[in-house]
């Protein structure tokens, strides 16, 4: 930044070009090189968040037309709907359970591959590769059978004298095969914390040995200080994520949010409405919600974060 | 480790010799072989189910729900591949792949090519509004896409294009605020002396994008083109909405049809097509991973 304001006289000098102003800047190449984005910004979000606003205080249906109903959307979300609760609470505990199991495994796996032995390029590349591949049907549609009446699980249970239960069929265990395909994928916070771990200089754990601190004294009193920052990152990113998830649960249970709406994440609900059912008006009143509701928990994360987040200089991160 | 645990091992047979050394456990090549053991049954796990669904896709219909664990088949079945190939609907899968690697294809070239000019104009050219602009740009990261396809739908409907690769290719034509995001890192990262003098020549900003930056940005531009292929190969949402007549899925959309619990009989056939969707992705990720790894730890993409 100051760099370039030291260069300024310099440029000044220089005959002037069309559109460029007095202060160095260039107006027009400027709009020239961001006009991609900013055309597709208006044309593709900008534009269809306003409507979508605006559909939410409206019944649009695709084929019926629409009517102004003023909060009668909201009025049923919250009152009268009671898959949507099922929805909310389903994704809820989704998010409560896979997102820190996520990042526990990342980190855990992070810090074992945090080492100068050999071949632990090829371990690095082995836990990230389920990520990889994570958000295609494939691994989806295997999920499923993983975890089918016949499937793999059943017949390892079975080798222990169990009897095999139906997984995707019973309301209590049916969440827990997507929370556990969510965990199994921590590959990319996995890799930012090992970024993260590598910064935190040797000295420090040296002196820690030194004073005869443990293991786990030097993990609880170094490594956990000086990862907050990346912490503080993934769990941000991994919560939008968490509820946006939509793929997975679609494939795993067709569609339906079965067992009992059990599986029935906010974003396959809002498709239901919106893309099934046609109720366009309120789909678009559940998807403000579901903006509000990750507005609302970025800011809660990053008001707390000055309580937690320890930041080496007064950078960020 | 402390020297509480020196009394115990000098009281071991062989302590005369090793008074000095670590107890076993402690050697370095004990520790080795542990670690080794430790995270090479973990990284078995953690692959099972993938090998699990790659020897699956040789089983034959009756070993299949019966000898479930085992990895390598007792009969290999390639013939699933080659029926399953068949697709449904007198449609096969070399459809499907078309489809798909045209959308990943011509999806990828669209948003890079775009993220490149955009971050180009954020990273190097002054100009108003700039802070504002980059960081809406930032803020549509955190936006879940459902506040915006029920419009955009109804939008690509008004205009005859359901059923029609527009809807999937347009809104690239703006980039992804995750690219643009990673190429405005990378370029801040190079430094200015090139521009400053090209400018001092009279090169303008387009000449000094395209002969002076563009060129360095070879590493950065592979990171973000596997990212773009990878999330176009295996977005799901997207073909689902607007992509309804058979003739036009992508591999994602063929495989929850061809999958489906209540129409599907052959399941090796199932796994086997499962099987081969994954193979361009971990063709990539075996000759990029690099590029992947390097991408993902400097800014913190998700994956």
């Amino acid at each position: 930044m100051t760099d370039s304001a030291l260069r300024l006289p310099r440029r000044g000098s220089r005959k002037r070009k069309e559109g460029r102003s007095r202060w160095g800047e260039n107006n027009l190449a400027g709009y020239l090189f961001i006009s991609p984005w900013l055309i597709a910004f208006f044309a593709f979000a900008f534009i269809p968040m306003v409507l979508s606003f605006a559909l939410a205080f409206t019944d649009y249906h695709i084929l019926r037309g629409w009517n102004f109903i003023g909060l009668d959307n909201f009025q049923r979300m919250f009152y009268n709907d009671v898959r949507y609760w099922r929805s909310v609470s389903a994704t809820v505990k989704y998010v409560v359970f896979a997102v820190p199991l996520r990042l526990v495994f990342a980190l855990g796996v992070a810090m074992l591959l945090n080492t100068n032995r050999r071949g632990v390029a090829f371990y690095r590349a082995a836990f990230y590769a389920p990520s990889v591949v994570g958000a295609s049907v494939a691994v989806a549609v295997m999920w499923r059978e993983v975890f089918n009446r016949e499937g793999l699980v059943n017949a390892i249970l079975g080798q222990f004298g169990q009897p095999s239960i139906w997984w995707l069929g019973h309301p209590d265990y049916a969440i827990w095969t997507l929370i556990l395909l969510a965990a199994w994928q921590f590959g990319s916070p996995m890799l930012i914390f090992l970024a993260g771990l590598k910064q935190i200089p040797e000295q420090l754990y040296e002196s820690a040995s030194i004073d005869g601190a443990n293991g786990i004294q030097k993990f609880v009193r170094i490594t956990l200080p000086l990862l907050t920052p990346v912490i503080f990152f993934n769990l941000i990113m991994q919560l939008i994520a968490g509820f946006m998830t939509f793929t997975q649960a679609f494939i795993i249970t067709n569609g339906s949010g079965r067992p009992l709406d059990t599986t029935l994440f906010y974003a396959l609900y809002v498709y239901k409405r919106g893309f099934e059912t046609y109720e366009m008006g309120y789909a678009s009143a559940m998807a403000w919600v579901m903006l509000a509701v990750i507005a609302l928990l970025t800011a809660i994360v990053f008001r707390t974060s000055s309580h937690w987040v320890y930041y080496e200089t007064d950078e960020g991160i | 480790m402390s020297s509480a645990e020196n009394p115990v091992s000098r009281s071991l047979p062989y302590a005369g010799s090793a008074r000095l050394s670590p107890p076993w456990y402690q050697r370095k090549a004990v520790r080795t072989v542990l670690y080794h053991v430790f995270v090479g049954l973990a990284t078995l796990a953690m692959l099972y189910p993938l090998l699990w669904l790659f020897g699956s896709s040789l089983k034959g219909p009756s070993e299949i729900w019966t000898r479930q664990t085992a990895l390598i088949p007792n009969e290999i079945h390639f013939d699933n591949y080659k029926n399953g190939w068949d697709g449904f609907g007198d449609i096969s899968f070399a459809t499907f792949y078309k489809n798909s690697f045209f959308y990943a294809g011509v999806g990828t070239l669209l948003t890079v090519s775009a993220s490149a000019v955009v971050a180009y104009g954020f990273a190097r050219i002054k100009f108003r509004g700039k802070r504002i602009w980059f960081g809406l740009m930032l803020l549509t990261l955190m936006l879940p896409i459902q506040v915006q396809i029920i419009p955009q739908y109804i939008m690509f409907n008004e205009l005859g294009w359901i059923n029609t690769f527009y809807p999937l290719l347009l809104p690239r034509l703006g980039g992804q605020a995750f690219f643009i995001f990673m190429i405005v890192q990378f370029i801040r990262g190079i430094p200015r002396e090139l521009d400053e003098a090209a400018l001092i020549d009279g090169c303008g900003q387009g000449g000094i994008f395209f002969r002076i930056i563009l060129p360095q940005l070879k590493p950065v531009i592979i990171t973000a083109a596997i990212f773009s292929f990878y999330w176009t190969w295996e977005d799901f949402l997207t073909p689902l909405l607007y992509l309804n007549s058979p003739k036009l899925y992508t591999i994602s959309l063929a495989l929850r049809t061809f999958s489906d619990p209540s129409g599907a009989t052959n399941w090796g056939e199932v796994f086997a097509m499962s099987a081969l969707s994954l193979v361009p992705v971990f063709l990539i990720f075996v000759f990029f991973q690099r590029y992947l790894v390097q991408g993902i730890a400097t800014t913190g993409l998700k994956g």
